[in-house]
C-alpha cells in the first residue's frame, strides 16, 4: 500500500515561532480540530476499557454466568471473548473513518497554512 | 510410557534431525544477516539508524510493529497457557490486543507527529530536557531490559526441546548466541535492517501459525465444539477447562492478581519503547495511524490461531507431557508439531524443527527490536542531550548508539543466562506493568494536559517505575514460592505476581501530585507548539 503523501525532506522544514504556535494554539480552527478528536478518542477510550474491565470482572466472579452453554461447547465466555475482538476490530475501522473525515483535512489545512509562512 | 520418556522421545525425534534443525537456523540466521548487510549499506545518517529513513509504507511497518509485538510470549507462552490453562491462558491474548486501542486513538499520531527518534522526545519536549531525558532513558532501557529477559528465556526453552541440551554451558551457549546476533543485526543494520528482519519474521510466524490451525481444524473435521469438547475432555479437567478461573480462580488473592494482569495488559503497550519507535519508520501520522490498523488485523488474526493451537495441543497432548518437557507450558506449541506430524514419523520432526525455528526467528527478530530501543534511547536521550548537551555530532550519537547496543547485548546474555527457567508469559506481563506505570502516565498527561509541569513528568517516571520494579522484587515472581527466581530463600512480602493494580495509579497519581506540590511552572509556550505540532503535523521530521 502507497502513502499518499510525499515523504517528509530530510531538511525538516523551518518551524513557526512560539508565537505564532501559541496565536494558532488559541484559534478558533485549531480549537475545533482539538475538540473533533477529543470527543471522539476520550469517550471511546473510556467505553472500550471499560467494557474490558466488565469483561476482567466477569471471568473472574461470574462462574455461573460465563460457564453458561450456548452451542454444544462453546459458552458464555468464549462468546464475549471473540466478542472483544469484535469490537476491537470495528474501533479501529471507526477510528480510521472518523480520523480521515474529520480530523485530515483540518489537520491538514492548519499545517500547510503554518508551514507555508508569510 | 510416563510423559518424561515421551519427551525424551521428542527430543531424540528432533535430534535424529538435527542437521535439518540446525540448517533451518543457519538459513534464516543467513538471511537476515544478508538482509542486515544490505541495510546497512543504506544506513547513511542518523534519520536512517534510528527511524529506518523514515520511508516504509504502512503496510510494511504494520507487519514491522506485528512482528515487533508478536514475541515469543504470543507464540510460545500464549499456546502454553491455553493448552494448561484452557481458557485462562486466552485472557492474555484479548488483554494483548484490546490494548492496541489506546496506542490508536491516543499515542501513535501524535508521537509520529512531534517526536524524531525515540519516545523521550515526547516526553521531554514541552520539559526541562536533561532530566525528563534521563528518566525517559532509564525507564526505557528498564522497560526493555524486563522484555530482553522473556526473550531470552524463551530460546533457551526451545534449545533444550530442540537439540536436547539440557546443561546449563549448552543453554547459555546459545543465550550467548541469540545475544551476539542481536549485536549484529543493530549495529550495522540499524533500523532499516531490524524492520525488514521484523517483517520477515512475522510473515514466517503467520504462516506456520496458520499451517498448524489448519492441521488442527482438519483433525477435527473444522468442527470447533469438537475440538474444545476434546481438550476438556485430554486433560481430565471437563467443563472447567473451558470457563475463567483455572489459573487464577483459586482464591481471592488470584483473582485479584488477575486484575492486576488485566490492567497491566490494556495500558502497557502504548508506553512500551521498542514499539513506539517503530512509528518514526513511516513518512507521516497518517501513515502512522494505518500501520497501527494493519497491525490489529494481523495481531488479532494471530491470536485467535493462538487459540486454536492451545486448544489442539490440550487435546492432543497429555497436560503431563507438556509439564514434563517445560514446566510453564513453552514449549506446548512445537510438541504440538510433533504430534500433528505423527509423534514417530519424519514428518513429525520435520514439522517441529520448522515451527521451533520459526519461534527461534521470533525471538531473534524481537530481540533486535528492543535493542535498538534501548541502545537508541541511550544515545540520543542521555548521551546526546544529557551528557552533551545536546553538542553531540550526529557521528558522535551514532558512534554512541553502537558502543551501546554492544553493551546492552552484553547486559543481557548475562541476564538472560539467569532467567533461563522463568516463565515467558508472565516476564512479559511485567514488562507491561512498568511501562504502563512509568511511561504511560507522562506520554498521556504531556500530550492532553496543559498544566503539567518537569516536575510530574519526574515524579511519575521514577515513582511509577521505582514502584513496580520494587513491587516485583518482593512478590511471589522472585522469592519464596516454588517457582520463584530464588526459590530457596523468601522476602517476598506483596502477594501479587503483577504489581499494575497499584503502580499503575500511583503513577497517574504522583504525575499529578508532582505537578500540583511543586513550584514548576508548565511552559505554555512549548506546550503550544507540541499541541499544535502533535494534532497537524506541522514541522514533522
Amino acid at each position: 500500500m502507497a502513502t499518499e503523501t510525499p515523504p517528509p525532506s530530510k531538511t525538516p522544514t523551518k518551524l513557526p515561532s512560539t508565537e505564532e504556535f501559541v496565536a494558532e494554539q488559541e484559534s478558533a480552527e485549531f480549537g475545533e480540530l482539538r475538540r473533533a478528536h477529543r470527543s471522539f478518542a476520550f469517550p471511546l477510550t473510556i467505553g472500550f476499557i471499560a467494557w474490558y474491565l466488565l469483561y476482567v470482572l466477569l471471568s473472574n466472579y461470574a462462574d455461573d454466568f460465563m460457564g453458561t452453554q450456548v452451542v454444544g461447547n462453546i459458552n458464555v465466555a468464549l462468546v464475549l471473548g471473540l466478542a472483544q475482538f469484535l469490537t476491537t476490530f470495528l474501533i479501529a475501522w471507526w477510528y480510521s473513518r472518523h480520523a480521515a473525515a474529520k480530523l485530515d483535512p483540518k489537520a491538514e489545512a492548519i499545517k500547510s497554512r503554518l508551514e507555508g509562512g508569510e | 510410557m510416563n510423559p518424561a520418556q515421551h519427551t525424551l522421545i521428542a527430543a531424540g525425534e528432533a535430534s535424529q534431525h538435527r542437521p535439518l534443525i540446525i540448517t533451518l537456523f543457519a538459513v534464516f540466521v543467513a538471511a537476515t544477516l544478508v538482509i542486515t548487510v544490505w541495510a546497512g549499506r543504506q544506513t547513511k545518517d542518523a534519520a536512517d539508524f534510528y527511524a529506518g529513513g523514515r520511508q516504509f509504507t504502512a503496510f510494511q511497518n504494520g507487519l514491522a510493529v506485528s512482528g515487533d509485538y508478536m514475541s515469543a510470549a504470543s507464540f510460545l507462552g500464549i499456546a502454553g497457557a491455553i493448552a494448561l490453562f484452557g481458557y485462562d491462558g486466552f485472557l492474555y491474548s484479548i488483554g494483548f490486543l484490546v490494548a492496541w486501542l489506546v496506542a490508536l486513538l491516543l499515542v501513535a499520531e501524535p508521537l509520529r507527529n512531534s517526536g524524531r527518534y525515540t519516545m523521550g522526545d515526547v516526553l521531554a519536549y514541552r520539559m526541562r530536557q536533561r532530566p525528563v531525558r534521563t528518566a525517559a532513558g532509564t525507564s526505557t532501557i528498564v522497560v526493555s531490559i524486563f522484555y530482553l529477559l522473556a526473550q531470552m528465556a524463551g530460546a533457551g526453552v526451545l534449545v533444550s526441546l530442540l537439540l536436547g541440551i539440557t546443561s546449563d554451558a549448552g543453554k547459555i551457549g546459545i543465550v550467548a548466541l541469540v545475544g551476539l546476533l542481536m549485536i549484529v543485526y543493530v549495529t550495522i543494520g540499524g533500523m532499516k535492517g531490524t524492520t525488514w528482519v521484523q517483517m520477515v519474521k512475522a510473515v514466517l510466524l503467520i504462516a506456520g501459525a496458520l499451517l498448524l490451525t489448519f492441521m488442527v481444524l482438519v483433525k477435527f473435521h473444522f468442527n470447533v465444539s469438537d475440538l474444545l469438547g476434546s481438550a476438556a475432555d485430554n486433560g481430565g479437567k471437563g467443563s472447567a477447562f473451558l470457563e475463567p478461573g483455572l489459573k487464577y480462580g483459586a482464591t481471592g488473592t488470584t483473582k485479584l492478581d488477575f486484575i492486576s494482569l488485566g490492567i497491566a495488559l490494556v495500558l502497557g503497550t502504548a508506553g512500551l519503547p521498542h514499539i513506539l519507535i517503530r512509528f518514526y519508520t513511516v513518512p507521516t501520522a497518517k501513515a502512522a495511524r494505518k500501520s497501527v490498523i494493519w497491525a490489529i488485523g494481523l495481531i488479532g488474526a494471530f491470536y485467535l490461531m493462538t487459540l486454536a493451537l492451545g486448544f489442539g495441543a490440550a487435546a492432543l497432548i497429555k497436560p503431563d507431557e507438556i509439564i514434563a518437557s517445560n514446566k510453564a507450558g513453552n514449549t506446548a506449541a512445537p510438541l504440538l508439531a510433533l504430534h500433528l506430524g505423527g509423534v514417530d514419523s519424519n514428518w513429525g520432526a520435520i514439522l517441529l524443527a520448522t515451527i521451533s525455528a520459526v519461534a527461534f526467528a521470533t525471538i531473534l527478530a524481537v530481540v533486535a527490536g528492543l535493542t535498538l530501543a534501548s541502545s537508541s534511547s541511550f544515545a540520543h536521550d542521555i548521551y546526546a542531550n544529557v551528557i552533551k548537551r545536546g553538542q553531540a555530532t550526529e557521528k558522535q550519537e551514532l558512534g554512541a548508539a553502537r558502543w551501546a547496543t554492544v553493551g546492552i547485548g552484553a547486559v543481557s546474555i548475562v541476564l538472560g543466562a539467569l532467567a533461563r527457567d522463568l516463565n515467558v508469559a508472565g516476564l512479559v506481563a511485567l514488562a507491561f506493568a512498568v511501562a504502563a506505570s512509568a511511561n504511560l502516565p507522562t506520554i498521556l498527561y504531556s500530550l492532553f494536559w496543559k498544566r503539567f509541569t518537569t516536575s510530574g513528568a519526574l515524579w511519575s517516571i521514577y515513582g511509577g517505575l521505582v514502584t513496580a520494579v520494587g513491587l516485583v522484587l518482593f512478590s511471589p515472581v522472585v522469592s519464596g514460592k516454588p517457582a520463584s527466581m530464588f526459590p530457596d530463600v523468601d522476602f517476598h512480602w506483596f502477594p501479587l505476581e503483577n504489581p499494575g493494580i497499584i503502580s499503575i495509579p500511583v503513577g497517574f497519581l504522583l504525575g499529578v501530585l508532582g505537578t500540583y506540590l511543586s513550584k514548576d511552572e508548565p511552559d505554555q509556550g512549548k506546550y503550544a507548539e507540541l499541541e499544535v505540532r502533535s494534532l497537524t503535523g506541522t514541522g514533522a521530521h
